[in-house]
């Protein structure tokens, strides 16, 4: 005996109504939850802005922010100056922190002086920090990052973070040991040159007593998602190298 | 037991052991293969995959009449992605922070063997409540397995247990490091994952010679 759900009319209309109603559910779903989501995602950009200028609760070994309440006020109160570079000038801009780096990256189409550079001036105890935001790529998906620099391009501060790394192996570039290697590092070679940081595995150095190495030491297994640091880091901060001649000509 | 008669427990407990997802239906190893570099990811995965295979067994299994047979297969997969989307966009509203550490498994999620697998063998077939318990079993078994995986390749693996260290500091070595002790570094790399499951299935199989397959 044929069954009722066998007939291809039954199913056709079953699929329709599936698609139909799913489609409903989700779309529903994600506009009306979408001004929230953007919102925590706005919050998470001040406090990852606030982390890099060394604005956190951290403790001994993990990463804390700023709590999400006082993001906006520690934002407002550290961060003094917001700046869009295009093209060499840089003018300020209240929302540079919301410019999405991979869109800008895309719409840029590899020509650097079509891109909407972003450069946080941080103030904090007398000291100025610059930080700028990166953005590449690891073994799955997405990376990205916060470094902060000084006026002669040496990191203060960085943070790391990714869409899917691998538990245990690449998503540790989150982890302290990892970001906090990153601190003092210089960007320049001994010459002034723009070098960058090496995530450099069989690295000689693993405690990171020597800072002016361009190199910090890789985490174990996680080979590609170094690498991708190491990357975003050269192309992305490569692009501020102007900006901090500039500051020291003037 | 007054909740749950004798039949039903034992959806719940053969899981667990001789009727296990991993070791013995061979399901979802792909997911125990990427994620149990550290114990925190096999906890956190574990109890994800509960909450998608609890529920996901309950929808199917009230659909289960007028689901068209020669569908079924999409049907039951948009019925887990669509559930997988919803919870990762609550939480990414309502725990920001929570679903940042479960972003990395929301695909995993999707893709695991075991929740198709149970849908097809178990919700297709049986009423809500005993699908119900069927995927919480299941979860329990996968989840059993997933814990001792991410046991082992953590502490042999970095020395630490969920982010502590237990094994001394092995830069300046102390504790264990000081006898020379090094970290295995080939137990964070997914093949160890497949030997640990291997050593797993042979001891189980060791233990009950009912589960060894006739030739």
């Amino acid at each position: 005996m044929e069954n009722r759900t066998d007939k291809n009319s039954y199913t056709i209309l079953f699929a329709i109504a599936m698609v139909v109603i799913v489609g409903a559910v989700l779309a529903f779903t994600a506009s009306s939850l979408s001004p929230k989501i953007s919102e925590n995602q706005r919050i998470e950009k001040q406090q990852n802005i606030l982390y890099a200028m060394g604005v956190n609760q951290n403790d001994e070994s993990s990463a804390v922010f700023v709590s999400t309440k006082e993001a906006q006020e520690l934002f407002d109160k550290y961060i003094t100056k917001q700046l869009v570079i295009k093209n060499g000038q840089a003018s300020e801009d209240e929302e540079a922190y919301l410019i999405d780096l991979k869109k800008d990256k895309a719409a840029a189409a590899g020509d650097a002086s079509k891109r909407n550079l972003p450069l946080f001036i941080g103030e904090k105890d007398g000291t100025t920090f610059h930080i700028i935001p990166i953005y590449g790529k690891g073994l799955w998906d997405a990376i990205w990052g916060y470094v902060s620099l000084d006026d002669n391009m040496v990191i203060q501060g960085a943070y790391f973070d990714h869409k899917g790394e691998t538990p245990g192996l690449g998503a540790n570039i989150k982890q302290r040991y990892f970001m906090d290697d990153f601190i003092g590092e210089h960007l320049l070679d001994a010459n002034g040159n723009f070098k960058g940081v090496e995530v450099a595995k069989g690295n000689a150095d693993p405690t990171n007593e020597d800072k002016t190495d361009n190199a910090v030491d890789a985490i174990a297994g996680a080979t590609i998602t170094g690498d991708g640091v190491t990357a975003m880091i050269k192309s992305d901060l490569k692009l501020y190298k102007p900006y901090f001649d500039n500051l020291k000509n003037n | 037991m007054g909740l749950l008669s004798k039949k039903d427990t034992k959806l719940i407990t053969d899981p667990l052991a001789d009727n296990n997802p991993i070791t013995i239906q061979v399901l979802g190893i792909c997911s125990a293969l990427a994620i149990t570099a550290e114990l925190k990811a096999s906890i956190v995965m574990s109890i994800s995959v509960m909450f998608v295979l609890g529920l996901g067994n309950v929808v199917i299994s009230l659909m289960r009449n007028i689901i068209p047979s020669k569908i079924r297969i999409i049907v039951q997969l948009t019925v887990v992605a669509a559930l997988v989307i919803i919870v990762d966009q609550v939480l990414k509203a309502f725990a920001y922070e929570l679903s940042k550490t479960l972003s990395v498994f929301v695909g995993l999620i999707i893709t695991n063997c075991i929740i198709m697998g149970r849908f097809e063998a178990f919700a297709l077939a049986n009423g809500p409540w005993k699908s119900f318990l069927d995927g919480i079993g299941n979860s329990l078994g996968y989840g059993v397995i997933l814990i001792i995986v991410g046991f082992f390749r953590e502490l042999l693996g970095s020395g630490t247990l969920l982010g502590f260290p237990v094994l001394g500091d092995p830069i300046a070595k102390t504790g264990l490091y000081a006898f020379g002790y090094e970290n295995n570094g080939f137990m964070l790399l997914s093949p160890m994952a497949l030997i640990v499951v291997g050593i797993i299935i042979w001891v189980q199989r060791t233990r009950n010679k009912a589960l060894v397959e006739d030739h």
